[in-house]
C-alpha cells in the first residue's frame, strides 16, 4: 500500500521541482536573498518555515469555513504571527542556543510570502491533511533552493561550509589559497543570491522547456 | 453551514473572539515559560562574562565553547570574586550586579539620571580581571559584550554578541578569530583612553602588532565594526574615573 495516493504525493513533489515556490512562483525571494550567506542559516530557516507552514496550513484549513472573507488576510497574519511567537518562546525555554541562531529569522518567517501565499491559495479551499502535505511540500521546495544558494554563497564567498574551512585558510594561505585562490567577497552580499537563484531558474527551465512562459 | 460569514456582525464577533483566544494563548505560553527563559538568560550572561576572562571550554581552533549551563553557576561563583557598581570613581559592592541591564543604565545616563554601572572583578590563577559590560549598536540592531582588562589596561579577553547583524558578515563579531584579535591590545595610547579601533586597511591581518590599538576589520561589515569601536570607546569612557584609580602603568 502506498503511503500517499498519487494526487497527494504530487502535493509534495510538485513544489520541489516544477512548481517550486522560489524559482517558479517567485515567492519568498526576500528571505532567500537575506539569509543565504551561510549554509547553517539557510538550513535553520528552511526548518522553521517547514514547521510554520505545515502547522499554519492545517490551522487555516480547520477554520476555513468560519473565517469571514473580509478579514481573512488579517486572520492569516494572526495565525502566522502567533505560531512564530510560540515557536520562539518554546525554543528560548528549551533550546536556548538554537533560539539565538534563529532570532534574526523570526521576523522574516512572518513576512515570508510563501506562507501567506499557501494559506490563501491552498489551505482556504482544501482539507487539513492535503493542506498539511501542501505546506510541507512548499516548505521543502523553498528549503531546497535555500540550501543550494547557501551552499554556493558560503563556499565561494567565505571558503567554508557550516563554518568549516573546506578550502584551506585564507589568512595563512593553506589549501587552495596557497596557489592563489581568493574568496569572492561579492558572494556574501545579497545581490549574489539573486544571481545564484537566476542561474538555478535558468538551469531548471532549460531542462524542462514546458516551464518557459510564452513571451 | 448555517452561519452567514459575510455579515458584519459575524465579522466583528469573529475578530473579537480571535483576539481574545490568541491573546490569552500567547499570554499563557509566555508566562508559563518565563521562569525557564529567565534562567537561560542568566546562565548565558554568566557564560559570557566567564568567557571574557578566559574561562571557557575552547578546544579546537575556531570554536567558541562556554562552560556548560549545568556548571556555569558554580564556576561563576568560583571565578568572580567581587561584583561592584560604580559611584563616581568609587566602587561599592552589590549583590548580583551582573544582572543589571546595561542598556537601561546607559539610557539613564543620557537623560541625566543617576545610573548604576556594574563592574565585575574576577580572579584566575592569581591574576585579577576587571570585567566591564558594554552595549552599543551595530548595523541592524543592538550589539553588546564584555571586556576584561588587567591593571595594566591590557585586554585579557572580550566577548561580543549581537541581536540581528547579517549572518556571514557583521554576525562574525562573535567568531573566535575576531574576538581573539583583541587579546593583548591595550586600551591606552600613552595616557589617553583610546579603546581599540576595528580598522580597515590595518595591514595586520594576523594581528601581530599589539601596540597599535587596532584590530583588523571584518570584510563587508564596516558599520558593525564601527559599532564595536564606538561601543568599546563609549563604555570605557564611563568607567574611566574608576580605571584611573586601579591603573598601574
Amino acid at each position: 500500500m502506498a503511503l500517499l495516493s498519487k494526487k497527494d504525493a504530487n502535493l509534495i513533489k510538485d513544489p520541489l521541482a516544477d512548481n517550486n515556490p522560489i524559482t517558479i512562483q517567485v515567492l519568498g525571494i526576500c528571505s532567500a536573498l537575506a539569509i543565504t550567506a551561510e549554509l547553517k542559516a539557510s538550513v535553520v530557516m528552511a526548518i522553521s518555515v517547514l514547521f510554520v507552514l505545515g502547522v499554519g496550513n492545517v490551522v487555516i484549513s480547520l477554520i476555513r469555513n468560519m473565517i469571514p472573507s473580509k478579514i481573512r488576510i488579517i486572520v492569516q497574519l494572526v495565525v502566522v504571527a502567533s505560531l512564530v511567537i510560540i515557536v520562539d518562546q518554546v525554543l528560548k525555554a528549551f533550546a536556548y542556543e538554537l533560539s539565538k541562531t534563529l532570532s534574526v529569522f523570526v521576523g522574516l518567517i512572518i513576512t515570508n510570502c510563501i506562507i501567506m501565499g499557501r494559506f490563501e491559495a491552498f489551505a482556504l479551499g482544501n482539507g487539513p491533511w492535503r493542506s498539511f502535505l501542501d505546506g510541507i511540500g512548499n516548505a521543502l521546495g523553498y528549503g531546497v533552493i535555500l540550501v543550494i544558494v547557501g551552499f554556493f554563497r558560503e563556499l565561494l564567498g567565505s571558503g567554508t561550509l557550516f563554518g568549516i574551512k573546506v578550502l584551506g585558510d585564507p589568512v595563512t594561505k593553506t589549501g587552495l589559497y596557497s596557489i592563489g585562490y581568493e574568496n569572492n567577497g561579492f558572494m556574501i552580499i545579497p545581490p549574489a543570491a539573486l544571481i545564484v537563484v537566476g542561474i538555478i531558474i535558468w538551469v531548471q527551465r532549460s531542462r524542462n522547456r514546458a516551464l518557459i512562459e510564452e513571451a | 453551514m448555517a452561519i452567514n460569514t459575510e455579515k458584519n456582525s459575524y465579522t466583528v464577533l469573529f475578530a473579537v473572539l480571535m483576539v481574545i483566544v490568541v491573546g490569552s494563548l500567547l499570554a499563557f505560553v509566555a508566562s508559563g515559560l518565563k521562569p525557564k527563559i529567565d534562567e537561560n538568560e542568566r546562565f548565558e550572561k554568566q557564560q559570557n562574562i566567564l568567557y571574557a576572562m578566559g574561562v571557557n571550554n575552547n578546544e579546537g581552533e575556531g570554536d567558541v565553547a562556554f562552560i556548560p549551563t549545568t556548571e556555569v553557576e558554580d564556576a561563576f561563583s568560583q571565578y568572580i570574586t567581587q561584583q561592584l557598581v560604580l559611584d563616581g570613581s568609587e566602587a561599592v559592592e552589590k549583590e548580583n550586579a551582573y544582572l543589571i541591564d546595561v542598556q537601561k543604565e546607559l539610557a539613564k545616563i543620557k537623560s541625566g539620571e543617576k545610573a548604576e554601572l556594574p563592574l565585575l572583578i574576577g580572579e584566575k590563577d592569581g591574576e585579577k580581571f576587571y570585567i566591564i559590560p558594554m552595549y552599543g549598536k551595530g548595523l541592524w540592531d543592538a550589539i553588546w559584550g564584555y571586556i576584561s582588562l588587567d591593571d595594566n589596561m591590557e585586554i585579557k579577553g572580550v566577548y561580543f554578541d549581537h541581536r540581528g547583524e547579517t549572518p556571514g558578515l557583521g554576525a562574525n563579531i562573535k567568531q573566535r578569530f575576531f574576538m581573539d584579535d583583541f587579546k593583548g591590545e591595550s586600551i591606552m595610547d600613552g595616557n589617553t583612553y583610546t579603546g581599540v579601533n576595528v580598522a580597515k586597511g590595518n595591514n595586520d591581518p594576523l594581528n601581530n602588532d599589539k601596540e597599535d590599538n587596532a584590530v583588523d576589520a571584518l570584510a563587508g561589515a564596516t558599520i558593525t565594526g564601527n559599532g564595536v569601536t564606538a561601543m568599546i570607546k563609549e563604555s570605557l569612557k564611563l568607567y574611566k574615573p574608576y580605571l584611573q584609580t586601579i591603573r598601574t602603568n
